[in-house]
């Protein structure tokens, strides 16, 4: 494919370092590659922060220029937009409730609650779609959905609605939010293609939110193969006395929420420890659930065997998945599932759920389906009783992940915003 | 000239449930499984044993009839015609028929269609000598030609069987052994003194058995009228065409739909059509025709994949560990003298095993997923050796007990003899 002159006006809310999960990392992933191939990204952000990047211009949502065009129609539209991509209502009330705590410096402004902000973006995204230059825009997961119909709106340019999760995945096994589902579908609804990060994925966008299968591509997200450079050992030296002991390290990593199904992690910990009392088990994350897990393992008498150790980001992150000897997904429904490509990256073999679009395209890793915590028990027993398991899973996996790039993905995107393009 | 030998190769393993690690030490029915239906030996036999065996059966019996000149030979694990045995005798009824006509030969192999050529050449000649003990028993007939598990083939495999008695025996065409010269030829392993050997043509024999049914091939569809000019084309040039396929080609790995029995039913016909062609089995071949010359095979060959070695089997670390763990147990589980453990030992021997293990993906990939059971190597991996686990604990438990000596072996015997009561 020959290099393209594209610009795309791309709406996000998370960027590393400031991100708070996998969906900042997949637009650094997809937006360095898609550079690489010619394509010039103007990346929208809800709100002005210390990014730098040298393969995508930022815009903000919030910055001077585009408040101060605002300010004369909506008095509260000058204020910040506070997102997080994880959020649901109940917590967005409680975070701003217990604002000081928040990593957030500034004294922030807010809107009363989570919708009344995402519908805020949209309209500010309005104003920055009048002001620039652009051939395609491209919008990822719901709280940008409405920045992209407004773009949609005013340039009558095409729009990719990017579901990197739906609401049916964050809910867990419990209830759908009905407005984050009405925003969700809508946009996919406005959009001109959906792009989808799984079959798994794409099935629930098709069964849940009435979008026809030919419009929905599925384009699996990626890893660079450079992801982790050298990994201080600091962190990890925590580990040491423990595995020095014998012991092995059995690690979660992820928000602490149903979704993420930690609770059958920590079911499947206390059957492997009645047959192997040397493991130790790892719970790497935070989330609402956090106080439920910690209560469990009290409960079920294994404190001394499960450790919690916040949440992790950047080295401290890479350090524990070196410390690990295996490295478990236990979701309920993951959409994709970065983690387990960023496991294999560090050369720790993988436990994944089948309910998950990463177990569509790895194959060097053990699938359970994660209810079924006497398998997932099973599994975690045999890669630590038999080397030559661990050792395959490592060899194989790591070449396997070297194949699973953003090239990819950046190639599969580029070759849908030319269609549209062409078709516009 | 030339010849066509056709060889048909018939195994069912003994496939290890879902075992897991729990277990150990409390579970000892590995090859039992009534609920995953892909795990369930009785139940895959049953649906090959109508799908090919019964059909397939039933054509050539009528093919053998209507055609004295119609020759074939099968080589039958002894584990395949256990199960058949125990599920499915019927099925035995209809292949001593056909043996009974006089133009279909057996040849001899490995009882559990093993690897043991390679990791014990003791237990390979006891395997070997098991079963021809049961094609003896029940067919009444004794094999002259040797085949060893998926044409797995060497210099000194030929050594060893030319030993045993064996007048001729049977390897994959490879390009790297044969280089310029033809498969379609008799010859000699080089080492031996008279042993002949027939090579597989490997292109005409995957036309039928992977290319069949293939709509994107480029000679599809292949009719039996089209494979007979491509025999016959080969007038002159060559000895005889060996055919050598797995025998579930018809029905199973190429399904009814796909025209597979239709062309079988035609092919006789078609390739007699030529006074020149003629139909033979290994034996025959061998004694009539002279070696061409001498073949040298320092490596192992085989008919899997496109690599035509080992690799299949034994090229990743988890088969080299489970291969290595299993046979540790060799003189152990031998000295026991308890033949359920000695049997249960031996089923983890059958190749398919290891074969499920395989994580060569992206040449073969597809082939090994369609034969592959589980639903990925590394739960074939952990069910072989949780089980291999619980063997292990068992064969030690009797061993102590031999050790330990004479009480035990009285009470054995008691047992033993209230049992006939």
């Amino acid at each position: 494919m020959a290099d393209s002159n594209l610009r795309v006006l791309m709406f996000g809310w998370e960027f590393p370092p400031f991100n708070s999960g996998g969906l900042g990392t997949a637009c650094y992933g997809l937006t360095r590659s898609l550079a690489k191939r010619g394509v010039e990204v103007l990346f929208v952000l809800p709100r002005e922060l210390n990014v730098k990047s040298d393969f995508v211009k930022f815009k903000f949502a919030d910055s001077k220029k585009y408040k101060k065009m605002m300010s004369s129609k909506i008095k509260y539209f000058r204020k910040n937009v506070m997102i997080r991509p994880y959020m649901t209502d109940a917590l967005y009330r409680q975070y701003v409730d217990n604002a000081s705590t928040i990593l957030l410096k500034e004294n922030f402004p807010y809107a009363s609650n989570l919708y009344l902000e995402v519908l805020r973006y949209g309209a500010m995204a309005k104003t920055l779609a009048k002001e620039e230059n652009f051939d395609v825009i491209h919008a990822h997961d719901w709280l940008s959905f409405p920045a992209g119909v407004e773009a949609k709106n005013v340039s009558k340019k095409s729009l990719v609605a990017h579901v990197h999760a739906t609401e049916f995945d964050r809910a867990g096994n419990g209830r759908v939010n009905k407005e984050v589902y009405k925003i969700e579908k809508e946009g996919m609804k406005r959009a001109d293609k959906v792009v989808a990060v799984s079959n798994y994925t794409k099935k629930t966008i098709v069964d849940n939110y009435e979008i026809r299968p030919s419009k929905v591509e599925v384009v699996h997200n990626g890893i660079d193969p450079d992801y982790f450079g050298k990994s201080s050992s600091r962190f990890s030296n925590n580990f040491q006395s423990l595995k020095k002991a014998g012991n092995k390290i059995v690690l979660s990593l992820g928000r602490i929420t149903m979704q993420k199904g930690i609770d059958y992690f920590i079911r499947a910990a206390r059957i492997v420890l009645e047959h192997n009392p040397k493991v130790i088990f790892l719970v790497a994350g935070s989330g609402d659930m956090e106080q439920k897990i910690i209560n469990m393992v009290a409960e079920l008498g294994i404190s001394d065997k499960v450790f919690f150790t916040g949440f992790l980001r950047g080295e401290e992150q890479r350090a524990v998945y070196k410390a690990a000897d295996l490295f478990v997904v236990p979701s309920v429904s993951e959409p994709f599932g970065l983690t387990v490509l960023e496991s294999m990256v560090s050369g720790t073999p993988v436990i994944v759920s089948k309910q998950s679009g990463v177990s569509e395209v790895v194959r060097n890793a053990l699938k359970v389906d994660f209810w079924d915590v006497d398998e997932m028990a099973n599994q975690i027993l045999c890669i630590l009783k038999y080397g030559s398991l661990e050792k395959c899973l490592v060899a194989e996996g790591s070449q396997e992940v070297k194949k699973i790039s953003w090239k990819e993905a950046a190639d599969k995107c580029l070759n849908i915003y030319q269609n549209l393009i062409y078709q516009n | 000239m030339p010849s066509i030998c056709f060889y048909f190769q018939i195994h069912q393993p003994y496939r290890i449930r879902k075992y897991r690690v729990f277990e150990i030490g409390k579970k000892h029915d590995y090859f039992e499984n009534n609920l995953e239906d892909n795990l369930s030996n009785k139940k895959i036999l049953e649906k090959v044993a109508n799908k090919c065996y019964l059909p397939a059966n039933k054509l050539l019996l009528e093919l053998l009839k209507k055609h004295p000149e119609f020759k074939i030979s099968f080589s039958f694990s002894g584990i395949f015609l256990d199960q058949l045995e125990e599920h499915l005798p019927k099925v035995v009824d209809s292949f001593k028929k056909l043996v009974d006509t006089g133009r279909v030969e057996i040849l001899s192999e490995t009882y559990y269609h093993s690897l043991s050529f390679i990791l014990s050449k003791k237990e390979f000649g006891r395997q070997v000598e098991k079963h021809k003990k049961k094609i003896k028993k029940l067919f009444n007939f004794e094999p002259k030609v040797f085949r060893n598990t998926e044409l797995i083939f060497n210099n000194e495999l030929a050594e060893e069987v030319e030993k045993m008695g064996y007048e001729g025996i049977l390897s994959e065409g490879a390009d790297r052994i044969l280089d310029w010269r033809s498969p379609n030829f008799v010859y000699k392993p080089k080492e031996t003194k008279k042993i002949k050997l027939l090579l597989k043509n490997y292109r005409l024999s995957d036309d039928i058995a992977f290319r069949f049914g293939e709509k994107t091939w480029k000679e599809y569809p292949l009719t039996a009228e089209k494979f007979a000019r491509w025999i016959n084309k080969h007038n002159g040039n060559g000895q005889v065409i060996n055919l050598f396929m797995d025998y579930e080609t018809f029905g199973e790995h190429q399904w009814e739909a796909t025209g597979i029995f239709e062309f079988l039913k035609q092919l006789p016909h078609e390739i007699l059509k030529n006074r020149d062609n003629n139909f033979v089995t290994p034996t025959e071949a061998i004694r009539k025709y002279d070696s061409v010359g001498e073949l040298d095979f320092p490596d192992f060959v085989s008919w899997a994949d496109t690599e035509r070695d080992l690799s299949a089997w034994l090229s990743n670390p988890l088969q080299k560990d489970a291969i290595t763990k299993l046979y540790a147990l060799e003189d152990e589980v031998l000295a026991t003298k308890n033949n359920k453990l000695i049997e249960d030992w031996r089923r983890f021997q059958t190749s398919d095993h290891f074969y499920y293990m395989c994580t060569k993906w992206f040449l073969d990939g597809d082939v090994h997923k369609y034969f592959n059971p589980y639903e990925s190597p590394y739960e074939a991996f952990i069910s072989f050796m949780n089980a291999l686990s619980d063997l292990k604990l068992r064969i030690r438990e009797k061993s102590v007990r031999v050790k330990k000596g004479n009480p035990k072996k009285k009470i054995n015997k008691i047992k033993k003899l209230k049992c006939k009561k």
